[in-house]
């Protein structure tokens, strides 16, 4: 018998110990950069939120205990804002999914031209979200925007529209942006996944007399649903996020009808000088974040089935 | 009759692909066309689709900088420049860094595993707004402010837990038969990892490396905020700047932004199938 | 092989550690100094690096690093900047808005016993007006900048108007004019997006009125009869077509980038433009550009306000932790002694009320062609330049009245309504 067999019970111990110490060293250097660049940011941060901390050389930070948040939670912008927050998320992710499901569906059943489809899908994605805010604003701008163009064109409008400017298309124009940004990877995905569901399936459904409706509902949807669970997880947590597109597109304006959570905690944090409000902000938004994650996993997720 | 029947089929399915492909490019193209017009022309209602005088000049401003009036198109090509140093460094950091987490996570079993790898994926649901104070006090002490290393570092801290899950996900598909194999011929833990893991997951490597490349390229916030010298400016805070500072001059803005766009599509679209098998393999594994 | 490995991740942490390392700075003789300041109005980043490139050859100890960045951007900036020690900046720009915040926030160093009796005596009293406080100065004064009414005069002639309008009312007739005879689908566009430049435009049409933001007892008193009557004449050019409804997303860039164009026939925008419109390369109606005095309601006139616009000026400001306030000093003292400001007074005007009388006056005029447009109307108009509330907590005060006129353009509420609202959030906040 080889001296280093496994089965050797004394060598067997010992090299989980060996093991160990390896998966140690291995993560040593990964864990090392996140703990240095986000969880003593976030430490830090969430200390933060129990002081009243104005911006300022020796300002007195007073320890506030709940202040903070009792105050924030007494807003009423607040609740307007995780209120729009949550209508870009549902909305958001809703389209999306719908989206990158009905996508996904098309190049699936091969249409002429299925392989250019699936080719260039990728390419909203890929375009830095930043061109693409930049790209939309130009857009949808009130004296020479495209979408004006084309609408007045096609006769839908007699005189251009200032879009940007009314506070009840301004989300929804923005939605639409971030959707086109955002939704190609999803479809990808999915298409991916539905590319990997067994041929058979369908084929013995079909011959059991189902149509292609209940085929779609019974057979690929639940067998999509791991698939489905993480697209619905990555596309949730980052619309909730949101802060680039806004930024660029809106500013938060038009009255303040697209100010999201992240860009209210940046305007407490920065131009308002209130750090302490604004750490609050930031924990609030993590959590709310991670009850959405919970929630996912706990109605969606079940182990696989066959 | 079956046959006409597959026909319209596919006919009608065509009818919905002419719109998708419309709504995918019809954007971009726009962007472009508009780029190489000029400013009046832009301006003109009804609008110009395709210009009747179009001209190269806002590329050539950036390109050859000593041609343009504005500043912004001279520094635009140097923050391309910056975008593909940082975002080569942040990826090379996470594949080394990452792939070696992954692995230990995957195949080794000790005792935290699990807990460190969901407080890994935890992590991304901070957002950035969060992290920024503290990391500039840091960053500011040590001087950094305004060097290209600072973005590298701070970028990490999204990219090397996406870099770990995808790469967790991949290292998963591995038979362990394999591994178990290496085992009896006596290599060590790292032996197998270097010597039959890695060269399997290549796929999965490229595959995280273009997603992280482009993650990366795209991040505007933090270069936003800590970097605004062309020592270390990249392309989306150039862009955000035209938009901002330059409204004025709008066709140059969409030249930028096109270039500014160029580098990540064509690796999105040379790698592609790369990348959507890795997030599919992510997915499917959880 | 396991050997193998250490090394590999040894010499795997050394690399990361040195890469950090090798990033501090090096240790010389020559001091670097940081500057911040907005690439926006006022002189280009060309023209101040051209600037920094001179006071060094003459201070050869001294490095200055300009750094450029939008105005939007400055103030966070400063703050980050700030929270570091040594502080990312030396210097920075300070609009006219911040000295009260920054001041009680200590970002400011006391320079009251640098300024020399020549620079308090030569320069603009008002310069010096916006930087100190409570009998300490706190900055170098800078740029001195004001709104001002522009008009397109080839707009105007083919409309048939003689002379510019005086009052806002025949400012609305005009345009009427000008929108009945095609020469311009939206004759006025404004910067009314929900930033400050909303702030800085009510500002004009307020004092306009003869409103003012606060009373004598510092309570607001925009939401006054003659506060709610700018805002609702506002609303009113939007609704009757004459100013562009795409001022509500605009901001400054984009007055100017409509004017240029010829798309507006009047136009309310800070210096800059006035150059601007007569560069060739980025406007097309280069040599049809005109000053006139901003007009006022007819209110306001019969109450005797002859003139209303808004203090835009800006200075730099040495930060107080910095370790190099002296160097600092120096280069700012460059940047705002009167040879500099008369060469490169075609973007922006001196400082120095020395340079606007008698002997230098002629130098100035003849310094620049657009000098003998500009320098009279800065003269007419900065005299009645206003000042926005100078209160520490003046951003998030801002916010909010940005918040109330916007709802009150777009509809969501009523003029009075909206800025009820945000008195009563002025009041919540100077509560605090």
């Amino acid at each position: 018998m080889p001296d280093n067999s496994i089965s050797n019970p004394k060598k067997r111990l010992s090299l989980r110990k060996q093991d160990e110490r390896i998966a140690w060293l291995l993560l040593a250097p990964s864990l090392l950069v996140i703990i240095l660049v986000t969880v003593w940011p976030i430490i830090y941060s969430f200390i933060l939120s129990f002081f009243v901390a104005p911006i300022g050389i020796n300002q007195i930070r007073t320890f506030v205990w709940l202040q903070n948040y009792i105050g924030i939670f007494k807003d009423p912008a607040f609740w307007e804002t995780i209120n729009r927050t949550l209508y870009f998320t549902v909305a958001s992710v809703t389209l999306n999914l719908i989206l990158g499901l009905a996508i996904a569906q098309l190049i699936h059943s091969h249409p002429w031209g299925w392989k250019f489809i699936r080719f260039s899908l990728i390419i909203p994605w890929a375009v830095p979200t930043i061109v693409n805010g930049a790209m939309w604003r130009w857009i949808y701008n009130g004296d020479f925007g495209a979408l004006n163009g084309a609408l007045m064109q096609f006769g839908f409008i007699k005189h251009y529209v200032p879009w940007l400017t009314l506070p009840s298309l301004a989300m929804p124009l923005v939605i639409l942006a971030d959707t086109w940004h955002t939704m190609p990877l999803i479809a990808l995905i999915l298409q991916a996944a539905l590319a990997g569901i067994p041929e058979e399936l369908d084929e013995a459904a079909a011959v059991d007399g189902a149509n292609a409706w209940q085929r779609f509902w019974k057979i690929r949807l639940p067998l999509l649903r791991p698939a489905l669970l993480v697209a619905l997880i990555i596309r949730t947590v980052e619309a909730f996020r949101v802060f680039d597109i806004v930024y660029i597109i809106t500013s938060g304006g038009p009255a303040s009808s697209t100010i999201t959570m992240t860009f209210l905690t940046y305007l407490y944090s920065f131009p308002y000088g209130k750090q302490g409000t604004g750490a609050a902000l930031s924990f609030i938004i993590s959590v709310v974040i991670m009850l959405l994650a919970l929630v996912y996993i706990r109605l969606l997720y079940r182990p696989e089935e066959n | 009759m079956k046959n006409y029947r597959k026909i319209f089929r596919k006919l009608i399915l065509f009818l919905f692909t002419v719109p998708v492909i419309l709504f995918i490019y019809s954007p971009i193209i726009w962007l472009f066309l508009a780029s190489l017009s000029t400013q009046v022309e832009l301006f003109s209602i009804p609008p110009h689709w395709i210009p009747q005088h179009p001209t190269f000049q806002n590329y050539l401003d950036i390109f050859f900088p000593s041609q343009a009036a504005s500043s912004v198109p001279r520094t635009f090509a140097v923050s391309l420049l910056n975008s593909i140093k940082i975002a080569s460094t942040v990826t090379v950091i996470c594949i080394v860094l990452g792939s070696l987490a992954a692995y230990a996570l995957v195949r080794i079993p000790f005792k935290y595993n699990r807990h460190i790898q969901i407080s890994i994926l935890a992590t991304r649901m901070i957002p950035e707004i969060s992290l920024i104070l503290p990391l500039f006090i840091v960053a500011s002490s040590l001087r950094l402010i305004n060097k290209p290393i600072l973005l590298v570092i701070t970028y990490l801290s999204f990219s090397l837990p996406y870099a770990i899950w995808l790469m967790v996900a991949f290292f998963q598909t591995v038979p362990i038969e394999l591994e178990e194999a290496a085992r009896l011929d006596g290599c060590s833990r790292l032996g197998i990892l270097f010597r039959v893991v890695m060269p399997i997951s290549i796929p999965g490597l490229i595959s995280t490396t273009m997603f992280i490349f482009l993650v990366a390229w795209d991040e505007f916030f933090f270069a936003l905020i800590f970097t605004s010298t062309l020592a270390a400016k990249t392309a989306p805070v150039a862009i955000a700047e035209f938009v901002g500072r330059f409204a004025v001059n709008i066709t140059g803005m969409m030249a930028g932004g096109f270039l500014a766009a160029v580098p990540p599509v064509l690796v999105a679209l040379i790698f592609q199938r790369y990348i959507v098998s890795g997030l599919t393999a992510g997915s499917v594994k959880g | 092989m396991n050997k193998m490995v250490r090394i590999f991740m040894w010499v795997l942490s050394l690399i990361l550690i040195l890469a950090l390392v090798g990033c501090a700075p090096k240790q010389t003789e020559v001091v670097t100094i940081h500057v911040l300041t907005m690439d926006q109005a006022g002189l280009k980043s060309a023209e101040i690096d051209q600037i920094a490139r001179d006071f060094e050859a003459q201070n050869p100890d001294i490095k200055v690093v300009m750094e450029y960045v939008g105005y939007d951007y400055v103030h966070d900036k400063i703050v980050l900047g700030m929270a570091a020690n040594p502080p990312a900046y030396d210097a920075a720009m300070v609009d006219v808005i911040w000295p009260d915040e920054f001041i009680k926030a200590s970002y400011l160093l006391d320079v009251t016993n640098r300024v020399t009796p020549d620079m308090k005596s030569g320069m603009f009293p008002a310069s010096w007006n916006g930087i100190t406080r409570n009998g300490k100065v706190y900055g170098m004064p800078w740029l001195m900048d004001v709104k001002y009414f522009m008009y397109n005069t080839e707009i105007l002639q083919k409309a048939g108007i003689k002379a510019p309008p005086t009052t806002w009312e025949e400012l609305v007739d005009q345009a009427n004019t000008i929108k009945q005879k095609d020469l311009a689908e939206f004759p006025i566009s404004w910067s009314w997006n929900q930033k400050e430049g909303v702030v800085c435009d009510f500002t004009v049409l307020l004092f306009g009125n003869g409103g003012s933001f606060l009373d004598a007892s510092g309570k607001p008193a925009f939401n006054d009869e003659k506060g709610v009557q700018a805002l609702t004449w506002m609303k009113q050019t939007i609704d009757d077509g004459l100013t562009n409804p795409s001022s509500i997303a605009s901001d400054e860039m984009a007055v100017e980038a409509d004017f240029l164009a010829g798309k507006s026939a009047f136009a309310v925008n800070w210096l800059f433009q006035y150059s601007d419109s007569n560069d060739a390369t980025k406007s097309q109606i280069a040599g049809k550009v005109a000053f006139a005095p901003m007009p006022v309601f007819a209110a306001g006139a019969s109450a005797g306000i002859k003139g209303a616009s808004v203090d835009g000026s800006s200075a730099f400001a040495i930060m107080a932790t910095t370790p190099y306030a002296d160097q600092t000093w120096k280069f700012l003292s460059y940047l705002a002694s009167n040879e500099v400001q008369i060469k490169y007074s075609a973007e922006m005007l001196p400082v120095w009320q020395t340079d606007f009388e008698g002997e230098a006056l002629n130098t100035l005029l003849a310094s620049n062609p657009n000098n003998s447009v500009t320098v009279p109307a800065f003269l007419g108009q900065f005299p009645y330049a206003n000042e926005r509330p100078t209160v520490p907590y003046y951003n998030e005060a801002s916010a909010a009245l940005q918040l109330a006129i916007q709802e009150a353009l777009t509809g969501v509420k009523t003029p009075q309504a909206a800025l009820d609202e945000a008195a009563a959030k002025w009041i919540e906040l100077a509560g605090k």
